[in-house]
C-alpha cells in the first residue's frame, strides 16, 4: 500500500508544476516502440502500391513484380512525364475499369526529379532517415509527413488500386497509426547491421 | 462513353483509330487542351469545356510540317497507327523544336507501329523540325 501511495505521489508530481498549474505530459521517447512501428511502416512503403511510384531510376515501376513501366515512361522534371508521354495522358482522374488498364487519380505522378524520394532499394534505416530529412522529403515537417501518409489522396489510392493489384500489408488506418507511433516516440531510424567478414 | 467513340461514331471523325482500348498502343491519340491523351480510356466528361484536336484538325490543309515530312518520306506503311504517331509527334515538336533521337524515343515510345516504321518516323520528325525552323510553322 505504501508503494502504491508513493507511486501516486510521483505521478502527481509529474503532471502538476510547483505553481499548481497542470503541465502537459512530456512526450514519450521510446526508441524500441518507434523502431518497431517504423518496421511496420516500412513494409507498406516497400509494397508495390507505394514503391512503384518511388523508383530508384527515372522510370516508374508497374505491377506486383515492380517491373519497369512499359513504353519507356520517363519521370520528367516535375514528375509528370515528358512530351506525349505525360502521366495524365493515360492515367485518368479515376481507375479505368478492367484488368491491365491504367490506374488513376487526379494527382497521378512521380516525385519531381530534384526530389525523387526514392524508396526502391532503401534499407529501413536509410528510408527512415530520408523521410525525416526536409532536403530529401520535399521540405515536409513531421506533421506534414504524417499528413501525407495518413491523408493524401494520391497515397490513399494505394488502398483503392483497381483490379488485379494487391493491397499494402496494412490497412490505411493501421498504417497511419504506425506512422504516428513512429513519429510520437522519437522517429527513430532502425540501426543498420553490417555483416562482418569471417575471412 | 470514351472520347474516341464520340469522335468516331457521333462526329464522324474517323481519322483517330481504335487499337487496344486500354491505352497501350497510342492509335487513339488526340490532343485535349494541347496534351496527347489516349481517347480510348478518356471519358467524354473529361473533355467537357476543353479543346479537342484530332488529326483532321492538326492543320487546315494537311500542311503541318509533320504532315509534309510524313508525305515526303513515305512514312506510313499500312497507316493505321499514323494519326496517333503524328499527334504525339506534334506535342514533341511544340515542346522541343530540336529533338534528339532520344527525345523522339521518349516522346513516342508509347505509340506502337506493327509495320515497324519507327526509323522513318524518326527521320520525318527530324525533317519536320527543320521545316518548322525554316518557317513552315505549326
Amino acid at each position: 500500500m505504501k508503494a502504491l501511495i508513493g507511486l501516486g505521489l510521483v505521478l502527481t508530481a509529474a503532471v502538476v508544476a510547483p505553481s499548481g498549474v497542470p503541465t502537459p505530459p512530456r512526450p514519450t521517447k521510446d526508441s524500441a516502440t518507434s523502431v518497431k512501428a517504423f518496421m511496420a511502416v516500412y513494409k507498406v512503403l516497400m509494397s508495390p502500391r507505394c514503391m512503384n511510384c518511388h523508383p530508384a531510376g527515372d522510370n516508374p515501376l508497374q505491377g506486383d513484380d515492380s517491373h519497369s513501366h512499359t513504353m519507356g515512361v520517363r519521370r520528367g522534371p516535375d514528375g509528370r512525364g515528358v512530351y506525349a508521354m505525360k502521366c495524365a495522358n493515360c492515367h485518368q482522374p479515376e481507375n479505368t475499369p478492367g484488368l491491365h488498364t491504367p490506374p488513376g487519380n487526379p494527382k497521378w505522378r512521380l516525385p519531381p526529379a530534384d526530389t525523387p524520394m526514392v524508396f526502391q532499394g532503401r534499407s529501413p534505416g536509410e528510408l527512415a532517415r530520408q523521410l525525416l530529412d526536409p532536403v530529401r522529403n520535399g521540405g515536409r515537417t513531421k506533421q506534414q509527413l504524417y499528413d501525407h501518409m495518413a491523408k493524401d489522396d494520391l497515397v490513399g489510392w494505394g488502398w483503392h488500386p483497381g483490379e488485379g493489384r494487391t493491397l499494402p500489408p496494412l490497412s490505411r488506418p493501421a498504417f497511419a497509426a504506425q506512422v504516428k507511433i513512429w513519429l510520437d516516440n522519437g522517429a527513430y531510424a532502425p540501426r543498420e547491421f553490417t555483416k562482418k567478414s569471417t575471412n | 462513353m470514351p472520347l474516341l467513340w464520340a469522335l468516331r461514331d457521333l462526329l464522324g471523325l474517323t481519322g483517330t483509330k481504335y487499337g487496344c482500348g486500354i491505352a497501350q498502343c497510342g492509335a487513339c491519340t488526340v490532343h485535349l487542351n494541347g496534351e496527347a491523351i489516349r481517347s480510348c480510356v478518356t471519358k467524354v466528361s473529361r473533355a467537357v469545356g476543353g479543346q479537342v484536336t484530332t488529326i483532321e484538325g492538326l492543320s487546315p490543309n494537311n500542311d503541318h510540317p509533320l504532315q509534309r515530312a510524313w508525305i515526303e518520306l513515305n512514312v506510313p506503311q499500312c497507316g493505321y497507327c499514323q494519326s496517333g504517331q503524328l499527334m504525339a509527334a506534334a506535342v514533341l515538336l511544340r515542346e522541343n523544336p530540336h529533338p534528339t533521337d532520344q527525345d523522339i524515343d521518349d516522346a513516342l515510345s508509347g505509340n506502337l507501329c506493327r509495320c515497324g516504321t519507327y526509323s522513318r518516323i524518326r527521320q520525318a520528325i527530324h525533317k519536320a523540325a527543320r521545316l518548322q525552323q525554316e518557317g513552315g510553322g505549326l
